[in-house]
Parts: C-alpha cells; sequence; structure tokens
C-alpha cells in the first residue's frame, strides 16, 4: 500500500538541479534507481516537479499513442503530452506536474524535454550524441540512430569515462562548450559518469572500411549538428536561443567527421 | 508595373556561417542556405527599398550582371523565399509596428 506523505528527490543533470516530489514509495524508489549517479541532496533546485502517479489509462492525455510526442506553449505554460504521460511545466514560477503511471520512461522524456527548454536559454544544447572524457577532455560522436553512437562507447578504451552513449549535455562556457555526463542511456542500457569535462572536439558518426578523420565545412557543420540537436518546440525565441547556440557551437569548437570500422582501434584517432 | 518591395520576416533565425547564410524557420525549423546573389537580396531586404532598386544597387554593380535579367532572376528568388516563409512581398513599403 503506498504513503500519501509526498517524499522529494533532487536530480542533478547537467549542473541543473530538478526537484522531483511525489507520494508513490514505488516511483521514488524508481527514481533513486535509475538516476541514483545524479542525486544530489545538497543543491538547489532550478526547478520542482510534483509527480501524481496514475493507473495506466487514465492519464489526462489526448494522444493515445507512447510513440507521438505533443509539445505547445498555452497560456503562459508548457503542455507536454504522450500516450503514457502528461506534463504542465510553469517556466515563470519554475514549477510543474506530471501525471503518469510508475515507471521510468515518462519522467525520463519529460527530463528530456525540462532540460532542452531550460538549456535552449542559457546557450546550451542535448545532441543525439556520444560523450567520452579522455585526459580531462570530452569528446562528442554525434549522429543518427544507428550511425554508432552506442559502438563506439562500447569501443572506448579503459581509461575514457563514459559520459552517455545517447543524449550529450553541452553547456555554453567562458572558453567554450562543457559535456556533462547524463543518464540518458541509449542501447548500451548504463548511465554515464556524473562528470564534466572542457569539450576538445564533436565528431559527426559514419561507419567505413577505414578509421578517418576529415574535416567538415562549418555551414556542413551546422547542417549536421542541427539534425542531431534534441528541441521539441515550434517557438519563435526558443527556435532563434538553439540556433545560434548551434552556430556558436560549430564555430568555436572543431567538428570532424569520424568514419570508423567497429574496432577498438578507431580510439587512437581520438586524443 | 508596380515595384516589389522585400522584407525578412522575423520568426527566422539567420548567421553567416563560413560565408554562406544559413536561416531558421521558426515555424517548423526548416534550415535553408542563401547563395551569394541570395545573401545579398536577403541582406537588402529591409522592406523600404524597391527590389529594382537592391538588384541594381546590391547585384549589378557587385557581380557585373544585366540589370533586366539580374531583376527577373531576383524576382524569382523571392517568390521562391516568400512561399517558404522567410521574406515578404508587398507592392507598398513594408513597415514593420515595433
Amino acid at each position: 500500500m503506498g504513503s500519501a506523505i509526498a517524499q522529494d528527490v533532487l536530480i542533478e543533470i547537467g549542473a541543473m538541479p530538478v526537484l522531483v516530489r511525489t507520494s508513490s514509495p514505488e516511483f521514488l524508489h524508481i527514481l533513486r534507481e535509475r538516476y541514483g549517479g545524479f542525486v544530489n541532496s545538497s543543491a538547489q533546485p532550478v526547478f520542482e516537479f510534483e509527480v501524481e502517479i496514475v493507473q495506466p489509462g487514465t492519464i489526462p492525455t489526448a494522444i493515445g499513442d507512447d510513440e507521438v510526442l505533443s509539445v505547445r506553449f498555452d497560456a503562459g505554460r508548457w503542455v507536454l503530452e504522450r500516450g503514457d504521460f502528461r506534463a504542465e511545466l510553469d517556466p515563470a514560477l519554475r514549477h510543474g506536474r506530471i501525471w503518469q503511471s510508475a515507471n521510468p520512461y515518462a519522467i525520463d522524456a519529460a527530463f528530456r524535454i525540462v532540460h532542452s527548454l531550460l538549456l535552449a536559454r542559457q546557450g546550451g544544447l542535448l545532441v543525439h550524441a556520444a560523450s567520452v572524457v579522455r585526459n580531462d577532455r570530452a569528446f562528442l560522436f554525434a549522429g543518427v540512430s544507428g550511425a554508432g553512437k552506442t559502438t563506439i562507447s562500447r569501443l572506448a578504451p579503459p581509461d575514457a569515462t563514459l559520459l552517455t552513449d545517447e543524449i550529450s549535455y553541452l553547456r555554453r562556457e567562458a572558453d567554450g562548450y562543457a559535456a556533462y555526463g547524463t543518464p540518458f542511456a541509449g542501447e548500451l542500457a548504463q548511465p554515464g559518469e556524473n562528470v564534466r569535462a572542457p569539450l576538445a572536439a564533436l565528431y559527426l558518426l559514419s561507419q567505413g572500411p577505414e578509421n578517418r578523420i576529415d574535416p567538415v565545412a562549418d555551414a556542413d557543420a551546422l547542417r549536421d549538428v542541427l539534425r542531431c540537436v534534441l528541441f521539441f518546440a515550434h517557438d519563435s525565441e526558443l527556435v532563434g536561443h538553439v540556433f545560434d547556440s548551434a552556430c556558436n557551437l560549430v564555430q568555436r569548437v572543431p567538428v570532424r567527421r569520424l568514419t570508423f570500422v567497429p574496432d577498438f582501434r578507431v580510439w587512437e584517432l581520438i586524443v | 508595373m508596380s515595384p516589389v518591395y522585400i522584407a525578412r520576416v522575423k520568426e527566422v533565425a539567420a548567421r553567416s556561417i563560413g560565408g554562406e547564410m544559413m536561416i531558421m524557420s521558426a515555424r517548423d525549423s526548416t534550415l535553408f542556405s542563401l547563395n551569394e546573389t541570395a545573401t545579398a537580396i536577403w541582406q537588402a531586404a529591409d522592406g523600404v527599398t524597391p527590389l529594382a532598386e537592391i538588384v541594381q544597387r546590391s547585384l549589378c554593380a557587385q557581380f557585373e550582371v544585366d540589370p533586366a535579367t539580374a531583376l527577373r532572376d531576383a524576382e524569382e528568388l523571392v517568390e521562391g523565399l516568400a512561399k517558404h516563409g522567410i521574406l515578404k512581398l508587398s507592392d507598398q513599403p513594408i513597415v514593420e509596428a515595433k
């Protein structure tokens, strides 16, 4: 039987602490299990969520499909709807409510969206990319599904620290960009380490007959990077922020095309 | 024939990257890139300068092209950009409310 007393957990991803409050002990346990390395009870939250756990089938959403996501800005609130959850976020109050069943997938999707919205105003980006720290420098490996993000993560040498094999978290810093670890895992099904490092290079992944690195013109880099940026809202101001961030990224960080055969020798090029 | 006035729409983000003008529509996040002549027209699209004058001043002088041909090409180009929702066309000067 569940407790009616609300408890909370503070989950800090990308130096952005988000407090999640719920009266479901089962859901709280799911959160602590899934985001364990990212729980930071001493941080000051920048956003708070109340999560109401409801039975599947009783979620107040107009979307019937778990694969279809609707994000709209309505009367000062972001409304996120998918078949398995509904969320309403008030950016001014930095507060949101989520209705979902007790599973980690809905909150994971909500986190990705909230972080993308919050980051957009701060010059940061969420990118479909694996990222790894090696010799205190971060390297991003961007590509759409099937490009090899998980493969290159799996091949990483023992001295490399995995930040994520799926969704990379980039923040603008004084001298460039920093990559942060995220719990957003892909096929590797393993959360990243909760560490950060300055971003040294971004590689656009493609698999081929040999390992090689080729230069990429800035305009082509921008096109490819924008294809990999996670962004959900068709809002003029935020789209402008995301576009500016992607432009800044390709102008400040070396972007190269990495063609690789799927074996460990590709890492001889990444130093 | 009445003059054509052109203005950049506000709901786009634009930046010159590596010598290419890249434009993103906020409406549907479509990304456009403009060549050199299209960029010259885009940059001069202030809503109050007739297209013919833009062509004369920005294209004919810079690219040494025949004015009639250049104007015809420019009209086609701006119609295309307008269809994509990144430029506004009018037969009157376009003055945006602040």
